[in-house]
């Protein structure tokens, strides 16, 4: 499997801050790759400099093995996008839209319709095609979006937030389409999200906070750095079976909403043995496997909800406006 | 090269095909010239009487109208780069393999194109307010009319790049439009005014293309010329000069779009 991105030391700074302080990573061909983090961890600001929109202050990248500054126009062959926000022309019909799209990356005529055809079809919209795109709902426009990203043919397509704001009916179906493709037009996929759930849809999965990042793996492989299952339990005095478990164990242990919580490798077998030894009386326990919402709370000591829009992010949005 | 012949062309066709299918703003940017034209037509005709020997007020201010028409069409170029940043679609066109000077170009092209149709509907109206017109005349006005809007367009796009957001493009456009369109002898002669004005609508570039459109409708030698350096200006040297302002006025657009990026 060759490399389709490569990344080394990647920075990048807006006047005094640091958006994105220098992240390397490489993915292979026909792999899906998801930057996983909260909002203004430096994700969008990592797609733009790869797509060309944005130079690096510092490091290199190259995608499809050309430099991102030095062979932009290479580059911008190589790749489809689809954004966070939407970049379709509202005010013309959805095959307009894929038509000026094809005229810019200079498909050849005799490809041209039947490549629009198919990828209407694809994501069912060959019905609406003659619809000015200003009618269309949000998933609909995604959808296109995604059909346009694709209509070149490039090696990388790269998807900014793909399913935000979308009803989870309409990201599942996003994802079947995403899923087909890779397997249809030899795809490699690079996605940041900052939903826990869309992250599980990718092969390896770089967890990113602050412009850097903190863990880069598999989705398995992360919450096995989590040190195994979580076990979560209440008594019917939680400080002292908390206590109990960190006498007897030597865990790291969590009280939390009413709920005493540690992990432990093979906690299925853990527990039988667990509860004939434990002599606090308990009322209900449970195990099960870490999300990755755990993975990132236990890496950066946050939930990803907490990070939301502060006012440097905000400040940082505006900048990347466009 | 490709990149940029690429970039020109599909930018521009968009710009016109978005134009025609905007009926609103077809009929309205013809309105205003033609309120114009009927307002201080019908309100100084009478007591302006001849500028010149054989020209009216009305034949006077027609050709004048016809260059404010091109400079609101064209400055129109720059509300759509604005509005193309508003709404994303700017990313589409910046992330595809064409040049920035290609985008720009095709921009100017767009907007002058638009001008151009608009000039030549207003034409339609010519006859109904007593002024000639003649195959020769509308010959020539196209080059004309297609010079100044290129300039015109790339004054529109520069101030766009240095702008977010289409209220402020507004805001700036109005500000700028009753200078430039009042100080270009639309209305009046500009050689018979204060120094003060005549400073500034030398140094306004509608001046010369108000006054190579004027020459092209009633011919020169009547006294209602622009004076340069003591001599009245020719049509043939107007065209170098806008031509000049032309390409002076697009490198700018085509420097601020690249450097935003």
């Amino acid at each position: 499997m060759s490399d389709m991105i490569e990344v080394q030391d990647l920075a990048r700074r807006f006047g005094a801050v640091e958006a994105v302080r220098g992240v390397s990573f490489t993915v292979g061909e026909g792999e899906i790759f998801g930057f996983l983090g909260p909002n203004g961890a430096g994700k969008t600001t990592t797609i733009n400099v790869l797509c060309t929109l944005l130079r690096p202050t510092g490091g290199r990248a190259s995608v499809n093995g050309f430099d991102v500054v030095r062979r932009r126009s290479e580059v911008r062959r190589s790749i489809g996008l689809v954004f966070q926000q939407s970049t379709l022309d509202e005010a013309l019909t959805a095959e307009r839209n894929l038509r000026f799209h094809a005229y810019a990356y200079g498909v050849p005529k005799a490809a041209r319709d039947l490549r629009i055809r198919e990828l209407l079809e694809m994501v069912e919209l060959f019905e609406r095609r003659n619809s000015v795109v200003k009618t269309y709902s949000g998933g609909m426009k995604r959808r296109l979006e995604l059909a346009r990203g694709l209509l070149h043919h490039p090696r990388v397509l790269f998807l900014d937030e793909p399913t935000l704001g979308l009803d989870p009916q309409t990201r599942r179906h996003i994802w079947d389409y995403l899923r087909r493709l890779r397997e249809r037009e030899h795809l490699t996929i690079f996605l940041t999200t900052h939903y826990m759930d869309e992250a599980e849809n990718c092969q390896r999965i770089a967890v990113i906070d602050h412009g850097r990042i903190v863990a880069l793996d598999t989705p398995e492989g992360l919450k096995d750095q989590v040190g195994g299952d979580l076990v979560f339990l209440s008594a019917r005095d939680n400080a002292a079976a908390a206590g109990e478990v960190r006498e007897r164990y030597g865990l790291d242990v969590r009280e939390q909403d009413g709920q005493v919580s540690f992990h432990v490798r093979s906690g299925e077998q853990f527990l039988p043995d667990f509860v004939r030894g434990f002599s606090q009386p308990i009322l209900s326990i449970g195990v099960r496997r870490p999300t990755l919402e755990d993975v990132f709370l236990h890496l950066t000591g946050h939930e990803i909800r907490d990070s939301e829009l502060d006012a440097k992010d905000q400040f940082l949005n505006e900048m990347r406006g466009w | 090269m490709g990149e940029t012949w690429r970039g020109f062309w599909v930018v521009g066709y968009r710009e016109v095909l978005r134009f025609l299918g905007d009926r609103a703003r077809l009929g309205s940017s013809l309105l205003m010239p033609l309120l114009f034209l009927v307002i201080f037509g019908a309100g100084f005709s009478r007591s302006i009487g001849a500028l010149a020997p054989g020209v009216n007020y009305i034949q006077f201010m027609f050709p004048g109208i016809v260059g404010m028409t091109v400079l609101m069409n064209s400055l129109f170029a720059g509300i759509s780069v604005v509005a193309d940043k508003e709404f994303g679609f700017l990313k589409e066109i910046l992330v595809a393999p064409i040049s920035r000077t290609g985008i720009v170009l095709g921009k100017a092209a767009g907007g002058s194109g638009v001008a151009l149709i608009q000039a030549f509907l207003l034409l339609l109206f010519a006859p109904l307010v007593g002024v000639a017109l003649s195959p020769r005349i509308v010959l020539l006005l196209i080059p004309v009319t297609i010079l100044l809007s290129l300039g015109l367009s790339g004054l529109g796009i520069l101030i766009a790049s240095f702008i977010a957001s289409q209220q402020g493009f507004q805001l700036i456009i109005q500000v700028l439009i009753v200078p430039l369109m009042f100080l270009a002898g639309v209305f009046f002669p500009t050689n018979n005014v204060p120094t003060w004005m005549e400073i500034i609508t030398k140094l306004n570039p509608l001046t010369y293309g108000v006054d190579a459109i004027r020459q092209i409708f009633l011919g020169s030698g009547r006294g209602l010329g622009v004076t340069l350096f003591g001599h009245v200006a020719t049509l043939g040297s107007e065209v170098l000069l806008i031509a000049c302002i032309s390409i002076v006025l697009l490198t700018g657009a085509v420097l601020a779009f690249e450097s935003q990026s």
